[in-house]
């Protein structure tokens, strides 16, 4: 079955986009300044907008439609990967988890942007030039408050050394991996990662941060399994909490 | 029946009559999200091209399209909103480009001319064309615009984002 590796691949995504996105969402009226209050909210509307246009072409595949499947499963039936759930905790964190987490993400798309599937190809092509404003945000800020005083830099290396392991965990294989790589559909989560870990440097050199070294790091998978932390049922509670309340209702 | 003297030219022109909800000096066509009219037997089919693939606005543009095409006499419309042709703010017509900037915005800069987001840190201001300018932050009000200022006049100002 060829759609199975596919779908496998696209509810990943699109849950790693729709449950960051919500956290984002939740830095709206709490962001350290306006501009990053905005800043995170814009990024929330963003990644909820991808994950809508993944689902999308899950329905087109014979899925159920986006709400259905956004609102209505359980955390052992999320594909996210265990990162994106974790609570936002303070601003530092947030910031260390958007900077690994994007580049990643802009990395990934622009991979699927030749993906043999069209379809996905097209979306990841739409989704390459809103991603450039993210990773933008997130080097900027990396940047600065990785070279700027003694209280940042220590406090952006804490939570770096703190995300690594759960950054790793974003390239969990699929079952699918070999045939993915061989039908032209995705390169697969090595050559993401080789990469992503090449981007990093580029940022990174340019502070007083260090780079975990991520070889001797266990990475936290399950994710990709539906084997979450105890934080994802809580937020899908919160996220389905209007829509659980009337299924069917028109807006 | 579709009144017979229809033409694609004219659908355009009633569809410059719709404009962006949240951008109102702007015309659906002029941002250039209409990006395929065909004429099908008793139907009108349109491709509606996000600008943003997270847009609110998209569900209040597909629905004042089928509903000015209703009202000029066309019995059916479809609506697809499609990724086919990734959205660029290079669509966006001259038109449309003074209308941004009348409005208070500046319009995106050509897309062309830079490769990295990095040099658009500064922007020329709407109000006085000044370019001694900073940015604020590239995300503003919604996910199309980022916010500016301009160190001449001492105004804030919004950018349509280039894309």
């Amino acid at each position: 079955m060829e759609n199975t590796a596919l779908k496998e691949l696209l509810y990943k995504m699109a849950d790693d986009q729709l449950i960051l996105g919500h956290r984002n969402s939740e830095w709206t009226g709490f962001g350290p300044l306006l501009e990053e209050d905005i800043a995170f909210s814009s990024m929330a509307q963003d990644k909820i907008g991808h994950s809508l246009a993944l689902y999308t072409l899950l329905h087109q595949l014979g899925e159920q439609d986006p709400d259905t499947v956004a609102f209505t499963r359980n955390a052992n039936q999320f594909h996210n990967c265990v990162f994106t759930e974790l609570p936002n905790q303070e601003y530092d964190f947030s910031l260390v988890r958007h900077f690994l987490y994007d580049t990643a993400e802009a990395i990934r798309f622009e991979m699927l942007s030749s993906s043999s599937y069209e379809p996905l190809a097209q979306v990841a092509r739409k989704f390459r030039g809103e991603l450039r404003y993210h990773t933008l945000h997130a080097k900027t800020w990396i940047t600065q408050l990785g070279t700027a005083t003694d209280e940042s830099i220590s406090r952006l290396q804490k939570s770096l050394d703190e995300a690594m392991p759960f950054a790793l965990g974003l390239f969990e294989k699929s079952p699918y991996e070999t045939e993915l790589i061989e039908q032209g559909i995705f390169a697969g989560e090595e050559e993401l990662k080789k990469r992503w870990l090449m981007k990093l440097n580029e940022t990174l050199s340019k502070t007083e941060l260090i780079l975990p070294d991520w070889k001797i790091l266990q990475p936290l998978e399950g994710g990709r399994m539906g084997k979450h932390s105890d934080h994802l049922q809580p937020l899908l509670d919160e996220m389905s909490e209007v829509f659980r309340l009337e299924p069917g209702a028109e807006w | 029946m579709i009144p017979v003297a229809t033409s694609i030219a004219e659908i355009y022109q009633w569809l410059e009559e719709v404009k962006d909800p949240e951008i109102p000096v702007l015309s659906l066509v002029d941002l250039g999200v209409i990006t395929e009219v065909a004429i099908d037997g008793q139907k009108v089919k349109i491709e509606l091209t996000p600008t943003f693939a997270g847009c609110p606005a998209m569900e209040v543009m597909k629905s004042e399209i089928i509903e000015k095409l209703k009202s000029k006499g066309i019995p059916e419309v479809e609506v697809q909103i499609s990724f086919r042709v990734p959205w660029s703010s290079e669509f966006i017509s001259e038109k449309g480009k003074k209308a941004l900037k009348k409005y208070g915005f500046a319009p995106p800069p050509s897309n062309k001319l830079f490769t990295d987001l990095e040099i658009l840190e500064t922007a020329i201001c709407p109000r006085c064309d000044g370019t001694n300018t900073i940015m604020k932050s590239p995300f503003g009000p919604t996910l199309c615009r980022s916010i500016y200022y301009c160190n001449d006049c001492k105004e804030a100002f919004e950018q349509f984002k280039p894309l």
